[in-house]
């Protein structure tokens, strides 16, 4: 029973951090009906960023806030120069333009920092909070920093104007523009806000799977994953799906199958899910007009 | 997805210096037919290789043309037909010590079996969730290819090693050329294959359920059967070149068959350009040369230059380079023919 728990607890754990990636991941596609093949690497990037900075001395949490602001703004201005051009483009256009973005982050981080693992401080105590055994207090610190952010999201898009014009950006581009809203910032609204919970994202999850380029690259998957499963249109679905995801991964691979074939159990599970529900347990299902 | 219209044939212009349109296309072909023959005999053995991996991805992305480009369903998930094409291709020289040209069939077959079993759950999944199926298959590849249990046919980590084939008939010609005019001469059967597969009342199914899927079912075209059919063929096409290509390569290993190359034939369909023919063929020279060169500009961060390439292939021809070059032949008729 205590190994039990001990495989939900970290399950729940790895959990958060899909389900914060998954969240920058719905925010894209909520503002531009797109999914970012990209987010993870530029998630990777403003890690390395905030790395930097306190490799010269800044103390952890000015450069916590520092990594988020820059790469609201990185993320800006990557739709208006990058993904602006192709706005109009097929969609498998648009996935190549992503798979470019996504090859460019991985390269030029390599380049700059080169592809030695490097370890990222954790802004939580080391000793475990409430002398669990279970969970670790950076991993508990992590899920708590999650469910923050899923909420002042969830404010930020009920409760002000700016939150509400966005979301009417993204439902209906004509009738936004003819009451007056700027389409074309929403979106890059959008995208800075997508980079900045992908960098709280890559700076949460670096304590544990230490930070190198490609540290990203499983992660990406099963935030993926994750979002489709609690169904792309939903925030709060997402975060679900992540932690859903995280613990499933866990016991497949403790008790049903080992871990040599846990990828392959668990998306095999991800898939009979969209079987029996195609639009995620959350989703939207749309009715399509002839 | 809406660029059929786009890309739709083109209009024929009745002579071009004294020739008709398709006079010049059918001499266009021969001198390609003519110089994909004679290629080999004025390169090097190593670029002899690279041009076969050519010929073997212009069929993969002919297959996945077809899945993608013409039936409108996104597949992340043609590097896992290629590795079981692949592999099928190895177990059988190997294990059971049949002719290279006999595991063909067998790859396709067995490819075909798999992409229709595939294509059934497929069924119900669109766009992005689609998506997401497919790539899952393609990032579980590599672990099932490594389970113990099949080991003893699979080679687990290690992977198998295959024996070149030599020239038949005594021919004296060296075994790297021997096998890019055997893939040459595959590729030409199934180019043909697909040309008339696409153009005809299959072809038009497909394209009318890629462009409106009600409308088509309610033309009476049997909307499962011909998507699933379309997932088998297409992987039937990825399966035998992935058997081509491990006797290329003479070497099959799991970690070959990664996610990177699912998405590199993506790539390739997109820059070579979406529902067309010659497209598999740009494309496919851009993913076999395009990295390397690359590679060559800059060591330090080649997969940064391939990043930029991809952006500026994408800004500057939108529709492929297929469809570029479609472009610009139109304008050049037009210009010199005043109508």
């Amino acid at each position: 029973m205590e190994a039990f728990l001990h495989q939900v607890l970290s399950g729940l754990a790895t959990g958060g951090i899909y389900a914060s990636l998954a969240l920058a991941l719905v925010m894209i596609y909520q503002s531009t009906n797109h999914i970012n093949f990209a987010q993870g690497e530029m998630a990777m990037f403003s890690t390395y960023l905030a790395w930097d900075m306190i490799n010269h001395g800044m103390p952890y949490w000015w450069a916590f806030v520092c990594a988020v602001a820059i790469s609201f703004v990185a993320g800006i201005v990557i739709e208006r120069v990058i993904i602006r051009p192709v706005e109009n483009a097929p969609v498998l256009s648009v996935v190549v333009v992503f798979i470019a973005l996504l090859v460019i982050f991985n390269s030029v981080a390599g380049w700059i920092y080169t592809y030695t693992i490097k370890t990222f401080p954790s802004p939580f105590p080391q000793q475990p909070l409430f002398g669990n055994r279970f969970i670790s207090s950076h991993e508990l610190g992590a899920i708590g920093v999650t469910l923050a952010v899923l909420v002042v999201l969830y404010m930020f898009f009920r409760f002000t104007t700016l939150g509400l014009a966005m979301r009417a950006a993204a439902q209906n581009q004509v009738s936004s523009r003819l009451v007056g809203i700027r389409v074309g910032w929403m979106l890059a609204l959008g995208w800075g806000l997508a980079a900045s919970v992908g960098a709280i994202a890559g700076m949460l999850v670096a304590p544990i799977i230490y930070l190198e380029p490609n540290m990203m690259s499983g992660v990406l998957l099963y935030a993926f994953a994750a979002a489709l499963v609690g169904g792309i249109d939903n925030p709060f679905g997402a975060v679900l799906g992540g932690f859903a995801v995280g613990v499933l991964e866990n016991l497949v691979g403790a008790y049903v199958i080992g871990t040599e074939l846990k990828l392959t159990v668990a998306l095999v599970l991800i898939i009979g899910v969209l079987l029996v529900k195609p639009t995620g347990l959350f989703g939207k299902v749309f009715v399509t007009r002839v | 997805m809406n660029d059929a219209a786009k890309t739709a044939p083109v209009i024929s212009i009745p002579r071009y210096a004294g020739l008709s349109m398709r006079a010049w296309k059918a001499i266009g072909i021969v001198a390609l037919a003519a110089g994909a023959v004679t290629l080999p005999f004025l390169i090097s053995n190593y670029r002899v290789f690279q041009f076969n991996m050519v010929l073997v991805y212009t069929i993969v992305l002919l297959g996945l043309n077809m899945l993608t480009g013409y039936n409108g369903q996104i597949s992340l998930g043609h590097g896992a037909f290629y590795a079981i094409g692949a592999y099928a291709a190895a177990i059988l020289m190997d294990r059971f010590g049949w002719p290279y040209w006999a595991t063909l069939p067998v790859a396709g077959v067995v490819c075909f079996v798999s992409g229709f079993l595939f294509g059934l759950p497929a069924l119900r999944l669109r766009g992005h969730y689609l998506a997401l199926a497919t790539f899952a298959l393609t990032v579980a590849m590599p672990q099932i290819l490594k389970y113990k249990h099949i080991e003893h046919w699979t080679g687990g980590v290690q992977g198998i090693v295959i024996i070149k084939p030599d020239p038949p008939f005594g021919l004296k010609i060296t075994p790297d050329q021997w096998l890019y005019l055997f893939t040459l001469a595959i590729l030409a059967v199934m180019l043909l294959a697909a040309w008339n597969l696409l153009r005809g009342r299959v072809g038009r199914a497909m394209v009318a359920i890629r462009d409106h899927p009600i409308a088509a079912e309610a033309m009476g075209v049997n909307s499962a059967l011909i998507k699933t059919l379309t997932f088998g063929v297409s992987a039937l096409y990825t399966g035998v070149a992935g058997a081509l290509g491990a006797i290329v390569v003479q070497f099959v290993a799991p970690d070959s068959f990664t996610a990177v190359l699912s998405i590199n034939f993506l790539v390739g369909i997109v820059i070579g350009g979406i529902a067309s023919i010659s497209g598999a063929l740009y494309g496919a020279l851009f993913i076999q040369f395009i990295p390397n060169f690359a590679d060559q500009i800059s060591k330090a961060a080649p997969w940064a230059i391939y990043g930029v390439f991809l952006l500026t292939f994408v800004y500057l021809m939108p529709t492929g380079v297929a469809g570029f070059i479609r472009m610009l032949v139109g304008k050049l008729v037009r210009r010199r023919v005043p109508a």
